[in-house]
């Protein structure tokens, strides 16, 4: 299942010179697919992550529609977003997202939860899955505990545990090593691999080598590359 | 964790800062709520018992007695004074009186159970109705010559004996607590009084009078019939008859529930004036502790929480430092409103009677349902914003 931004802007309050708004994304058409890792290069402040927040629910754009499947995301109610969010779209934000009062698997658990109860199956699933970005043997530790990489592959687990069908990686390898941030790429592209469609926004050069499709945004302007 | 019900109780748990500042802040709220409805209940406790205890409506007794009476009765002072028998016949004609019963006081000196005088009362076994009834929750039978029933707080117990101007006399019961200064007093039949104070008066104690204790009453306790005005009826007695004064012992309490009611009135506002102070200090607090927390509900955002399910979470997490916050509360000020019941007795000068378990049981309830609602309606706001924070510039902001 693709998702489809069509003509999505998003312009915020700011005087400029010409206008007192400006285009923080400009009118564009994006479109993530299955099985393909879509990268967003750009300087800092260009838009890159208002459009991956655009694109994954978050973020309601000035104008135009963002379709998963045929369904019109910013149609839907709060309640009904959020539970679409929770059962398609794995996101893993800028930054640290561990919340501190839980320990790494139930971080992990937490998206499992939100409409479930925890079942031996997704606890099984949490368990692969920690294996899997190399945090076995900190299961039962605290965000506090946790260095930064290991913060970070804890939210890949975390938007990987409901199998979505999207994944949404913002700057994923932001303050990693050479090695931690080649074990990110490589997740990513293993998921992609998987059938699943990967919306990456980074810095990073050395991430073009596992995309699919590259773009750059400069100044809100959206381009291939 | 196996059910994001359990969220919220981890939050509490893994932030002991927060959670703690926040429960200091609930355990003022039900520590001043309900000790302050402890001291008013137990104030009024005191009162309705004194009052049920003498179980007249007017008390007739010799002019210039009535302070004497209010310091029996009210400050614990043992005392005694005595009228011609011939009032009750004057009294008994006066129109309106349903019940009438003679009662007879006298003030020991040094009986063996007791260092301080204690307050001897005697009543008429036959017309009694002021005594008897609340005589019988601990003895039943009726009580023999030389045979006595004690106050809660007088020092001597059922099968023991007590000595009163040479005359020993049997302890047949102990009277429940009634909070008030009647729990000092010692209860016995009108022929028994009569030999005690005969036997004062041969000793050279009793100054008062030298007659012969067959004549004597100190006063007359009536209960008016219904449809009357107990006040109509006193001021007829005070007017027609000669030598006693009729109080109506409504008013002689009310004496006494003037100042409860001003007292409820101060500790009402000091409780009040509390949970104003500590409401705002947890609207504040819980504010703040959003503005930190911003960053954890978009996380919650972006993994598919609704707006609803965030603000639900907030406000449990409320509901639980409210109901704990409430509950220790309520024990702390149980045990510091037990602790120092003599003493604010003492201070105040009222008696006090505190509910009994059941009744406790429920204001407990009720205050930890208040804190239990409250804490959530302070954090009402916060909810609010937890549910609008937007995920995507939250995030943004690192
Ligand atoms: N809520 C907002 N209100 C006003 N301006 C905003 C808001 N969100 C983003 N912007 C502006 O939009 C522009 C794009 O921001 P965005 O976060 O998308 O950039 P970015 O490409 O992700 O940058 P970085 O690489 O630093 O993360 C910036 O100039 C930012 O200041
Ligand atoms: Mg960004």
């Amino acid at each position: 299942m693709k998702v489809i931004g069509k003509d999505i802007s998003k312009s915020y309050f700011r005087e400029t010179k010409e206008a007192n708004y400006f285009h923080a994304v400009e009118k564009t058409d994006f479109e993530l697919e299955q099985g393909k890792i879509t990268e967003i290069m750009g300087r800092s402040g260009s838009g890159k992550s208002t459009l991956l927040n655009i694109m994954s629910g978050l973020l309601a754009p000035s104008e135009g529609n963002v379709f998963l499947g045929d369904t019109d995301l910013y149609s839907l109610n709060d309640k009904k977003l959020s539970k679409l969010r929770n059962e398609n779209f794995g996101i893993i934000p800028q930054g640290h997202t561990g919340i501190a009062s839980l320990n790494t698997l139930e971080n992990i658990l937490l998206p499992v939860l939100l409409y479930k109860k925890a079942s031996e199956e997704t606890t099984q699933r949490a368990n692969r899955l920690i294996e899997t970005v190399g945090l076995k043997g900190l299961e039962k530790a605290y965000p506090k505990e946790l260095s930064g990489g290991e913060l970070r592959r804890m939210a890949i687990a975390r938007a990987l545990i409901m199998q979505p069908k999207v994944i949404f990686a913002d700057e994923p390898t932001g303050d990693l090593d050479d090695e931690n941030t080649e074990t990110v790429l490589k997740l990513l592209r293993q998921t992609a691999d998987e059938g699943i469609a990967v919306m990456l926004v980074t810095h990073e050069a050395q991430a073009e080598k596992y995309a699919d499709v590259v773009y750059k945004m400069d100044g809100g302007k959206l381009r291939k590359h | 964790m196996n059910s994001i019900n359990q969220l919220p109780f981890k939050n509490v748990l893994k932030h002991p800062v927060r959670t703690g500042m926040l429960l200091l802040m609930t355990v003022f709220l039900s520590f001043s709520a309900f000790a302050g409805t402890l001291i008013i209940k137990s104030l009024q406790g005191g009162i309705d018992s004194l009052n049920s205890r003498l179980g007249a409506d007017i008390i007739v007794v010799p002019r210039n007695a009535q302070q004497g009476l209010q310091s029996i009765l009210l400050q614990g002072v043992p005392g005694y004074f005595y009228m011609d028998k011939s009032v009750t016949e004057k009294v008994s004609k006066v129109d309106g009186i349903e019940k009438m019963t003679s009662q007879y006081f006298l003030a020991s000196i040094g009986a063996n159970c007791c260092s301080m005088p204690i307050q001897i009362i005697g009543f008429d076994p036959d017309t009694d109705f002021s005594v008897k009834p609340w005589l019988e929750k601990s003895f039943n039978g009726t009580l023999a010559d030389k045979q006595i029933i004690v106050g809660h707080k007088v020092n001597a117990f059922e099968g023991e004996q007590l000595r009163f101007y040479g005359v020993v006399c049997d302890v047949a019961g102990k009277l429940d607590e009634t909070g008030t200064e009647l729990d000092n007093a010692v209860y016995c039949n009108e022929s028994t009084i009569k030999t005690l104070i005969k036997a004062s008066e041969e000793m050279g104690v009793n100054v008062l009078t030298k007659a012969d204790p067959d004549t004597l009453i100190s006063s007359l306790m009536i209960k008016v019939k219904d449809g009357y005005d107990i006040q109509k009826v006193a001021d007829y007695i005070n007017v027609h008859v000669k030598r006693v004064e009729a109080v109506k012992t409504q008013s002689m309490i009310e004496g006494i529930s003037d100042s409860l009611e001003r007292l409820s009135f101060v500790v009402s506002a000091l409780v009040a004036t509390n949970w104003v102070v500590v409401l705002i200090m947890l609207l504040i607090t819980f504010s703040m502790v959003i503005n930190e927390r911003k960053r954890e509900f978009a996380i919650l955002r972006v993994i598919g929480s609704s707006k609803r399910s965030l603000a639900k979470t907030v406000l449990f997490e409320a509901v639980i430092i409210g109901v704990v916050g409430g509950g220790l509360g309520v024990l702390l000020s149980s045990g510091a409103v037990t602790m120092f019941s003599k003493a604010i007795e003492k201070k105040l000068g009222l008696p006090l009677l505190l509910p009994s378990f059941e009744e406790l049981m429920c204001y407990a309830g009720l205050t930890v349902l208040l804190c239990a609602v409250v804490a959530p309606v302070t954090a009402a706001l916060s909810a609010y914003r937890a549910s609008k924070v937007d995920a995507g510039t939250v995030l943004r902001e690192e």
